[in-house]
């Protein structure tokens, strides 16, 4: 393995972290804005807040992360990808603002009005984030991205690949959000039903805490069929657009495309049996594997097929720093992370 | 080409007019997102520093005020989370050439800030969240990872600007590609020694006297509790310190800046032939026949370079005219501009000072606590005249030496209306947290310390006593 390898190792790393937790944190948005009116919505959008509010911004520095690690380690393609397309990143930018901007600014105001108004600006931009970001995965998949850059600014990402890609992002993160949410319904019922039985107050009504769990596990179950049938339907376009990659994602991907699946099911099932148990690790191993099965499909390229790992790689000593930065964030920021999700995750962080 | 200095306003889209318009666009969301980097940087220590008051002597208005400022964060550190990220698509989007053929080296310090970055990400999230449960000293430590962060991260930022002025770590081929890097080079450049303390106290600066302007309007309006005492006299303090200190290392800067970057030096001091016996121009235009309407201190110029009137200093006529920067005029006036603020600010901590050996009370005047109310935006207006000096004194130069702006622009069309949607969206942005932010206050005026956010996003106002979901 090349240090050039390496970093794109490590690049693959942080996309498959934002996938994980920037993908579920889109996907509660998702929730969010499907959670219908004020009354009906409440309870779905409540949790959903406490889930997200200790965890959001965590959860896109990964975003940081990838763009930064490219543009050092692999400033070609950085360039490539930038030039061709800066409209569907320009507008993932814009969705960044608004979803950022709506999600802080609803959790500190009151009025009804403006509280919703800024709830459909987060929960909007939750789904056309991804969506653009998707498809900018999917552009570069389908081969559409020049390793000179100045690709075509709108052909380039409107294709069937790109699009289905789009749509594949939101919703395998509605499909990763709903399984965490299953998870955080759990907690939060047995801590609501722990504290109507301290204060011994008939009048606080017990929630009826297993709707909530119900309510998101049903729709996991809908999220992840609609992700399947997506990713079904990308294999396909695949086929047509992206030769190069689906030979490969059926030849050396094939494990890691058959073990996506087999998680797949296995969600599925847990979801029909009511197992909570299985049911985070293994949503998350299907996000994992077909990440990896994409990144094993299409190395030795950074850009299929126009642009190898190796061609566009920095100088050796900067690929060093970044293997240096990439351990020290091992080291600092991960046990910090750990920390964080663990404290959260205890209910030992609300308002 | 007129940078910044141009009106930039109702623009014509043009094509010719790229370089203009992500110029415009660059300075417009960098200029915006400064702001709240400062408070990124240097509003955790102003919090902490109540804190630990508050829980050393078990001052409950100190504490109140921790508790207020750390919700006040969260919304300036959101905010400045999704600002700082439109810049990184930014180096990107505007200057592709410019992140092609150097981002193997100028990336190095970015790489370096993420970590920082994520760390203070992730122990704001404790902190902010942290008040109910975590004990109180083990709550107050959770939050100083913030500060080593904060302080961490300016470095690494600035590193990377020193790098664009003083460019080095590296070789290029004889077609201009980076071949090697030197990356420690690279981030500990001649220009990082005097550039990232000068912004770090800058920080420390717009954040301290932006939060002590709030209180001294509160006092203004008759709100002349402990609370308020105590959230003007913390920030302002820590503010009234960094200001000597960042004096001094100004001077530092601008003596180097005079070695090192001649060129900007040479403009933003107006001077047009090199020589020893430079005066120093207080305001003035810079015309090509010298200042006109400026006070002239003769020889200072020389003398504040190298501590002798003999001092010869680079004049314009020394640099090439297509390296000359450009907009001289409004060089100078911000070099003077943030130099004079300084001096305002400084002398307003003597003031402090003195009534303070009088009668351990702040000045009782109400024009001290004007003067307060005044210091936030110009302690802001100083540290925008300071990236104008930086930044378009290194003009024509996106890599001082290397690369011209100019080689590095996108040439994507539509930058104009992208500027243009920009700074709707960003006057929302900045709307929408003022205006929360004055809700923010309002409540806990009116409602006092437990009036939190609401239970959940959208419902009716939940049942006294639930916890919130």
């Amino acid at each position: 393995m090349t240090r050039a390898d390496v970093a794109a190792a490590i690049r693959w790393i942080g996309a498959t972290l934002y996938a994980l937790f920037g993908g579920a944190d889109f996907g509660a948005g998702f929730w969010d804005l499907v959670a219908g009116g004020a009354q009906r919505g409440e309870r779905p959008r409540g949790l959903i807040q406490s889930s997200l509010t200790p965890v959001w911004e965590a959860n896109h520095v990964w975003l940081i992360f990838i763009l930064v690690v490219l543009w050092t380690g692999f400033p070609d393609a950085f360039g490539a990808v930038m030039s061709t397309l800066y409209v569907p990143l320009a507008l993932a930018a814009l969705g960044i603002v608004l979803r950022g901007a709506g999600f802080a600014f609803r959790k500190s105001i009151r009025r009804l009005g403006a509280r919703r108004a800024m709830g459909a600006t987060f929960a909007l931009s939750s789904v056309l984030t991804p969506f653009f970001m998707g498809t900018v995965a999917g552009a570069i998949a389908a081969g559409n991205v020049p390793a000179q850059g100045n690709g075509d600014a709108f052909a380039s990402w409107t294709g069937p690949l790109p699009l289905l890609v789009g749509a594949l992002f939101v919703a395998s993160g509605a499909y990763l959000a709903a399984v965490f949410l299953v998870g955080d319904a759990r907690r939060a019922g047995g801590r609501e039903a722990a504290l109507a039985a301290r204060s011994g107050d008939p009048a606080t009504p017990a929630l009826p805490n297993p709707d909530l769990e119900t309510y998101f596990s049903r729709r996991a179950l809908g999220a992840a069929l609609v992700a399947g049938a997506f990713a079904a339907a990308g294999l396909v376009a695949l086929h047509a657009e992206a030769r190069y990659l689906f030979d490969r994602l059926t030849d050396q991907g094939l494990p890691l495309v058959i073990l996506s699946a087999l998680c797949g099911l296995g969600v599925l099932l847990s979801l029909l049996r009511g197992w909570r148990r299985p049911l985070r690790p293994l949503a998350a191993g299907a996000v994992v594997a077909v990440v990896w099965g994409w990144g094993v499909a299409q190395a030795p390229y950074l850009l299929p097929t126009s642009l190898k790992i190796t061609e566009s790689a920095a100088p050796p000593d900067t690929l060093a720093a970044i293997l240096a930065v990439f351990i020290a964030a091992a080291v600092i920021v991960l046990p910090a992370l750990g920390l964080l999700y663990w404290l959260s995750q205890r209910e030992l962080l609300n308002d | 080409m007129p940078l910044v200095s141009s009106p930039g306003l109702l623009p014509l889209p043009s094509l010719g007019s790229n370089l203009l318009a992500a110029h415009e666009l660059m300075s417009f969301t960098l200029g915006f997102h400064i702001v709240l980097a400062c408070l990124g940087v240097a509003f955790p220590a102003i919090a902490l520093t109540a804190n630990y008051l508050g829980l050393k002597h078990g001052d409950e208005a100190a504490m109140r005020l921790a508790r207020r400022w750390s919700k006040v964060m969260a919304v300036t550190f959101a905010t400045g989370a999704v600002t700082g990220t439109v810049l990184s698509f930014e180096f990107g989007l505007l200057w592709p050439r410019f992140i092609e053929r150097f981002g193997s080296a100028f990336g190095i310090a970015f790489a370096v800030e993420g970590i920082f970055f994520f760390t203070e990400a992730i122990f704001l999230a404790i902190y902010l969240y942290g008040w109910k449960r975590l004990s109180g000293w083990a709550h107050f430590w959770s939050g100083t990872p913030m500060v080593v962060a904060g302080i961490g991260g300016a470095f690494s930022v600035v590193a990377a600007n020193a790098w664009m002025n003083r460019p080095q770590g590296f070789t290029l081929d004889p077609a201009g590609k980076v071949v090697s890097t030197d990356p420690l080079r690279v981030l500990f450049n001649p220009a990082w020694g005097y550039e990232v303390p000068h912004m770090i106290f800058a920080a420390y600066m717009v954040a301290g006297f932006l939060v002590a302007s709030v209180y001294a309007v509160g006092m203004l309006r008759g709100r002349r509790d402990r609370l308020h005492r105590l959230g003007l006299l913390i920030p302002l303090t820590i503010a009234l310190i960094a200001t000597p200190i960042q004096i001094f290392v100004g001077d530092m800067a601008a003596r180097a800046v005079a070695h090192d970057q001649p060129a900007k030096f040479a403009a933003f001091e107006c001077v047009r032939k090199t020589g020893a016996h430079q005066a120093e121009y207080v305001g003035g235009v810079c015309t090509s026949g010298g200042v006109k309407g400026g006070i002239a201190i003769p020889g200072l110029d020389s003398w504040l370079v190298g501590f002798s009137t003999g001092t010869r200093v680079t004049g314009l006529d020394s640099i090439p005219p297509a390296e000359r920067p450009p907009a001289n005029t409004l060089l100078h006036l911000s070099f003077g501009a943030m130099v004079g603020i300084g001096t305002a600010l400084l002398l307003l901590g003597v003031w402090l000072a003195i009534a303070w050996r009088r009668r351990r009370d702040m000045p009782r005047t109400p024009w001290f606590l004007r003067a307060v109310a005044v210091s936030g935006a110009a302690a802001i207006a100083a540290l925008w005249c300071g990236w104008i000096v930086t930044e378009v004194g290194r003009q024509p130069w996106i890599v001082q030496g290397y690369m011209r702006t100019s080689e590095a622009v996108t040439r994507a069309g539509g930058i104009w209306w992208a500027f243009a949607l920009v700074v709707l969206l960003y006057a929302g942005l900045g709307t929408g947290a003022v205006l929360v932010l004055r809700a923010m206050s309002r409540r806990w005026r009116e409602e006092g310390e437990e009036a939190g956010e609401a239970e959940a996003p959208y419902g009716p106002p939940a049942a006294a006593g639930e916890a919130p979901a």
